[in-house]
């Protein structure tokens, strides 16, 4: 198992240096960092000496890949590919616009990220899989019939509408909890509730539909007819058999977004005003810091591989029929 | 007549691009029997054939705003002719009155009178805090301004018996098509008899009528929808909106295409070191999150344009090449899913008799490819293709939100929800702008999922 987990570490290594590859053509090579200093630095007060000053605040004045000035190993390493590509992997990210550590502001915005990505994962969870499930049993009725056109009309309604109609409707009309904002302590509650709440309803549509599929299939294989022939009642056939045999495909599904969490979500974030790494990705996005964009661009991508690796243990955990090759 | 020179687009190019490919694959369609079964039972289905009906209005509606002009300026005569700078298209000509008559700023949904109060005024008297009317809303009103409900009402139904004149014109048309007289084509139609789906058509054929011809005629005396921060009719935005969403949904799949089928055939086909590298590519790409990725690259390409202002003459012709960007920005990171679903088809092809027969022969293999692979992975490319359109368009709405979307200067669902989600606030609270454009939204997404079922059951018979 150990061995296994390590391989599986070891394939990850080749992707994680092909996204900062990207990540480094996509920042460095596609605009050189003089048009990102005309860009921050706006039309106004571009000059041979700003921009000169710009980059060298930022260590964008060094070559790109190769030093030809220095000698030995800083031929290597006084490039902007090592200082601001490779050192990511050490955690290193360098600073934001406002001259913070990025490092460190990532760590103190997990929080509040995981504050509210996690209960609504775990509702979500709950509330799809058993919608889904009744949608299943009660499967070929009426009530399966307009189960699945609610949920194809909630998953055509944009997920702007959900958070602006939610905040109009249960902040400002009715008054329950406070727009937006973010507290410590017990206190949060008040904030979290709505977040959570909208996160859920959502996500409804389309999780339902797609859990419903997976169920669907499981009841016409053969397993569950020979369960039927032998007479076991229609409840004890789902709830024995189905539900959890369903559980498998749906439980390794999600598994790959679990440590994506982390990263919280860019739309409820910001319009809640929740201090956490959405929020901060779209603050990076909107005042055009290049750093803290690469940065989250490179540790999504870090998590993401992360929970791919997990996806794969979970299946051999859960799945005996799959050995550890 | 007044002159006016054709402008050509970069969109509009590929709008019309792809109205010639969905005709020549029309075509071939008609050619090749498996498909064109699957296509007679997605013209069976009567919620597909009632969304596709949806649709193909907003596609009219996208390919009327995809006809750009520059009007002549009035000159004097023995003058060389000036185009003026403004760029309009064929929708804007037919929308004239909804674009030109602007009022002030907000103005409610067939109100008289705006928003906020301005001082007015009156002869006689000192100036006064009032609504003050509207310039261009219920003016044909006059004295009677607590008239609206009874006009717009006897306008509307005036506007309504014609649309039913007109259905009824259509639906005699299309008895007349499926039966020998139209006596028997009516009662198959209603029967369901037919093989095509005509009474789904036609009843989603007239509500459309029913709800286009009154709101198109009460547009003309009202701003039906009310107006904006800056008065301009929000009927009119929404119908400009349309073109935008359609393109993102559209041309970012006519970007992906190529890649996808190309990259997933010869991965799956040659297997090797191709294949190796293939999949390594779009590993690395899918390992990105894409909402990352796109906003990455957003935001290099605006870096781009803004250090290249000379490359543009007009700010539509920024507005549509950012467009274009973005809907290259969103092919690029959403071909991976496509790619590997072809790949392992592709894989399981491969080893099928018939192909190990025509290498046997020694065809050569991008004929295998062509010949027996391509048209045996059509099914899934179809899927694709509607699948995803859906998405792409409720995505183009969260970008421009997040800043990463389409030109702040282009009018899409994005942008319009985004300048009026802070209106909620207000006290009364502006509320039409936002309803307005979730409202066709849902429509254009509702429509374009219902028909992408439509389409996965008759080619996929195995899904549920």
């Amino acid at each position: 198992m150990l061995a296994y987990i390590i391989r599986r570490l070891l394939y990850a290594l080749p992707i994680l240096i092909g996204v900062n590859l990207v990540t480094f053509a996509l920042f460095f090579v596609v605009n050189t960092p003089d048009d990102m200093a005309r860009m921050q630095l706006g039309v106004k007060r571009v000059t041979p000496e700003a921009i000169q000053k710009w980059k060298a605040e930022r260590g964008y004045d060094k070559p790109l890949l190769v030093n030809a000035e220095a000698s030995g190993l800083a031929m290597m390493t006084e490039t902007i590919f090592f200082q601001k590509s490779v050192r990511m992997f050490v955690g290193d990210f360098g600073h934001a616009e406002d001259g913070r550590d990025i490092a460190r502001e990532i760590g103190s915005r997990t929080g509040p990220s995981l504050a509210i990505a996690l209960p609504t994962f775990i509702l979500s969870l709950i509330v799809t899989v058993s919608f889904a499930l009744t949608l299943a049993f009660f499967r070929a009725t009426a009530f399966d019939f307009w189960g699945v056109v609610l949920c194809v009309a909630m998953m055509s309604i944009s997920g702007l509408f959900y958070i602006i109609g939610g905040q109009y409707l249960i902040s400002k009309v009715w008054r329950l909890v406070p727009i937006s904002g973010y507290g410590t302590g017990l206190e949060a509650w008040r904030f979290l509730v709505l977040p959570v709440l909208i996160g859920v309803i959502s996500g409804i549509g389309s999780s339902t539909r797609w859990y419903r599929t997976i169920f669907l299939e499981e009841v016409s294989k053969d397993y569950v007819r020979t369960a039927r022939a032998k007479g076991l009642p229609e409840t004890l056939v789902f709830f024995r058999h189905i539900l959890r045999n369903a559980l498998i495909p749906i439980l390794t599904g999600i598994v790959v977004v679990i440590p994506l969490l982390f990263m919280g979500s860019l739309l409820t974030e910001s319009f809640f005003g929740i201090p956490g790494l959405g929020s901060y990705t779209i603050d990076a996005i909107n005042a055009q810091d290049f750093a803290v964009v690469r940065s989250m661009v490179f540790i999504g991508s870090v998590l993401y591989i992360v929970g791919l690796i997990l996806t794969d243990i979970s299946y051999t955990l859960v799945d005996p029929r799959i050995r550890f090759e | 007549m007044m002159g006016f020179q054709i402008v050509v687009l970069w969109s509009d190019m590929l709008i019309w691009l792809l109205v010639a490919a969905g005709i020549g694959v029309g075509v071939l369609i008609a050619k090749t029997p498996p498909l064109l079964t699957a296509w007679r039972r997605v013209g069976a289905n009567r919620v597909g054939m009632a969304s596709a009906t949806v649709l193909l209005a907003f596609i009219l509606v996208g390919l009327f705003d995809s006809l750009h002009y520059r009007a002549a300026l009035d000159g004097k005569p023995g003058q060389k002719v000036q185009y003026a700078v403004e760029v309009l298209s064929a929708l804007d000509a037919l929308a004239t009155p909804l674009r030109t008559r602007s009022e002030k700023t907000y103005s409610e949904p067939f109100a008289t009178r705006l928003y906020a109060k301005e001082t007015v005024d009156v002869p006689g008297r000192d100036s006064v805090r009032e609504y003050p009317r509207l310039k261009y809303g219920g003016r044909h009103l006059g004295e009677h301004e607590d008239e609206v409900a009874a006009d717009a009402a006897f306008t509307a139904f005036r506007a309504g018996v014609l649309a039913l004149l007109g259905w009824l014109a259509l639906a005699g048309m299309a008895a007349a098509v499926v039966g020998r007289d139209s006596v028997i084509g009516w009662q198959r139609i209603w029967r369901g008899e037919t093989a095509f789906a005509w009474n789904a058509v036609l009843v989603t054929l007239g509500l459309i009528l029913l709800g286009v011809v009154p709101l198109f005629w009460l547009s003309g005396q009202y701003h039906v929808f009310g107006t904006d921060k800056v008065g301009q009719d929000v009927l009119y935005q929404v119908l400009k909106s349309v073109r935008t969403g359609l393109i993102i949904g559209l041309v970012t799949t006519l970007v992906m295409l190529p890649m996808a089928v190309l990259l997933g055939i010869v991965a799956g086909y040659f297997r090797g070191w191709v294949d190796d590298v293939i999949q390594y590519i779009y590993t690395v790409l899918n390992s990105i999150p894409s909402v990352l990725l796109i906003a990455a690259a957003v935001l290099m390409m605006q870096v781009v344009i803004d250090t290249h202002p000379q490359w543009f003459s007009t700010a539509a012709e920024r507005a549509d090449l950012r467009l274009l960007a973005l809907c290259f920005i969103l092919g690029i990171t959403s071909w991976t899913g496509l790619c590997r679903l072809l790949r392992g088809e592709t894989l399981k092809l491969r080893e099928l008799e018939y192909i190990q027969a025509a290498q046997a022969f020694g065809v050569s293999s991008w004929r295998i490819i062509i010949r027996h692979i391509l048209p045996n992975l059509m099914h899934i490319v179809i899927i694709a293709l509607v699948m995803d359109f859906s998405g792409l368009v409720l995505a183009e709405a969260v970008l421009s939100y997040v800043g990463i979307g389409v030109d702040p200067t282009m009018t899409s669902f994005g942008t319009m929800i985004n300048n009026a989600r802070m209106e909620l606030g207000r006290e009364p609270a502006v509320w039409w702008s936002l309803v307005a454009a979730f409202a066709a939204m849902f429509i254009l997404v509702l429509a374009a999922n219902l028909f992408a079922d439509a389409v996965r059951d008759a080619f996929d018979p195995r899904a549920v």
